[in-house]
């Protein structure tokens, strides 16, 4: 049997470790959001082919090497070269660069999905290229992009586990060091799991509220 | 007087294929052309070309006296462009309609962020406009929950709230089902009784007798045969128009 007061301090740090599970997934996803459609746009409209050349090798890099990696770059080889960033800002810079290629994939397929007639449209009622993207094609393309980034981002949250290898008092991170003081292990990790669970399904929920008002565009 | 639009020498290649071997006509304003031809003659990269969403290889357009696409010898580019293109008004095969915005904001937008209106002139402009079309019952509709024929003219009146000097139709009822056709081309007919010049690939044949001036028959990215409506439908001169029309009849 555990005492009450046991659970309270398990709680009150996992609880502890959820806030910043939020910040990092939060903020994390806003980077990755908005970097990640800057490349989409440049990848999909530039007509600079050294440009393309740059973003494909970048989306590959970052798909190819494991995240845990990129973050220990970004942590401790920064740190060797004597530029140290905190492991809160590691975290949500590194989840947020991987992110960034994955998002620039999802709405350059929200892109590639438009009909042309979208785009001729516009150019023939006399819009520029730059109206034609920003008015017409972004925002069809944000909704085709909708669920995938929805699954995205719930993968982000989940995602954001590992970055207590690099010392982010993330929920796994305070898991790890309540078991190793209290052994309380089964207990811990199922409160972990319901913790999880419980931030997920809001986002999910969020998803969903967006997915309705604005992802119809097919009748 | 100078024709509307005046075009020279169009011609349009894709790699090695010629798709448009030098085409000369002109229009002039207020008059009704209807482009006919054998799918794959070259109708719809020639009405293309007009405004360049295709870049013509060769030949010189002119609308209004102001060649289009190229300036002080030099191409101009789709920012450049914009402007020209405002002039002249284009209806699609598959309407084009952006489906992310309701009916009356793609009348509308285009007048906001192309001419500056404010946005409640917009508005009133593109419920006058959806007025012409007999679809001001739809205004905040979205274009996804309308029928083809809706959808078209909707789309014809995007183009008119451009205040186009032209409007250009590629087979603007060859998408629709058949009893749909009808309220679209009622629709045309009335904008061209209006005195509006018009431009139109078109394989209702009967409508552009009724209608249209002049026909103009494109073959293997040629005009192979031009004449007033009638005269032309009724009874060309050439075989290979003879054979299309008789075709077309079957
Ligand atoms: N983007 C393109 N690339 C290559 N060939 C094209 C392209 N667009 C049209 N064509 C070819 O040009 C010819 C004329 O096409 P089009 O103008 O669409 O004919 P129509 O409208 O009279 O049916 C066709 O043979 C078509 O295959
Ligand atoms: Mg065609």
């Amino acid at each position: 049997m555990i005492g009450s007061s046991t659970f309270t301090l398990i709680l009150q740090g996992l609880l502890t470790g959820a806030g910043v599970t939020v910040v990092v997934t939060l903020v994390s996803l806003l980077l990755s959001l908005s970097l990640g459609f800057g490349l989409a746009l440049v990848r999909q409209f530039a007509k600079r082919r050294g440009l393309h050349a740059m973003i494909d090798l970048y989306c590959e890099i970052m798909r190819n090497i494991p995240a845990l990696t990129h973050l220990f770059i970004l942590y401790f080889g920064l740190a060797s070269i004597g530029f140290r960033l905190s492991s809160m800002a590691a975290a949500i810079l590194g989840l947020g660069l991987i992110g960034a290629a994955v998002t620039c994939d999802l709405f350059r397929a929200g892109f590639a999905a438009l009909p042309k007639g979208q785009a001729e449209a516009a150019l023939a009622v006399g819009f520029t290229p730059s109206q034609t993207i920003l008015d017409i094609l972004t925002p069809q393309a944000m909704r085709l992009a909708l669920p995938s980034l929805g699954n995205y981002a719930v993968q982000l949250l989940k995602d954001t586990s590992i970055v207590s290898a690099i010392a982010a008092p993330e929920i796994m991170f305070y898991a790890r060091s309540l078991v190793t003081s209290s052994f309380q292990t089964t207990l811990i990790y199922t409160m972990v799991a319901v913790l999880y669970l419980a931030l997920a399904l809001p986002l999910m929920q969020a998803i969903r509220v967006l997915e309705t008002r604005y992802g119809k565009l097919k009748a | 007087m100078n024709p509307l639009l005046s075009v020279t020498g169009l011609t349009k290649s894709y790699g090695p294929v010629e798709v448009l071997k030098g085409i000369d006509f002109d229009v002039a304003a207020g008059e009704k052309i209807a482009l006919i031809g054998p799918s794959g003659s070259g109708k719809s990269t020639c009405l293309r070309c007009l405004n360049f969403l295709e870049k013509p290889s060769a030949g010189e357009i002119h609308l209004d006296g102001e060649r289009i696409g190229v300036r002080l010898d030099r191409p101009m580019n789709d920012r450049q462009l914009a402007p020209q293109r405002a002039e002249m008004g284009m209806v699609f095969q598959l309407f084009n309609l952006w489906p992310h915005l309701s009916v009356t904001e793609n009348v509308a937008i285009a007048a906001r962020k192309v001419r500056g209106l404010s946005a409640r002139e917009a508005r009133e402009l593109a419920l006058d406009m959806l007025a012409k079309v007999h679809m001001t019952h739809r205004a905040d509709a979205s274009p996804l929950e309308l029928s083809g024929g809706q959808q078209q003219r909707v789309a014809i009146a995007r183009a008119l709230a451009q205040k186009p000097k032209l409007m250009l139709f590629d087979e603007p009822t060859s998408a629709l089902d058949p009893e749909l056709v009808h309220e679209v081309l009622k629709v045309m007919e009335e904008l061209a009784a209006e005195g509006r010049t018009m431009l139109i690939v078109t394989h209702e044949i009967a409508f552009a007798r009724d209608i249209a001036d002049r026909v103009l028959f494109l073959d293997g990215g040629r005009i192979v045969e031009q004449g007033p409506a009638r005269d032309l439908i009724l009874s060309p001169r050439e075989p290979r128009t003879q054979a299309f029309l008789r075709q077309i009849r079957h």
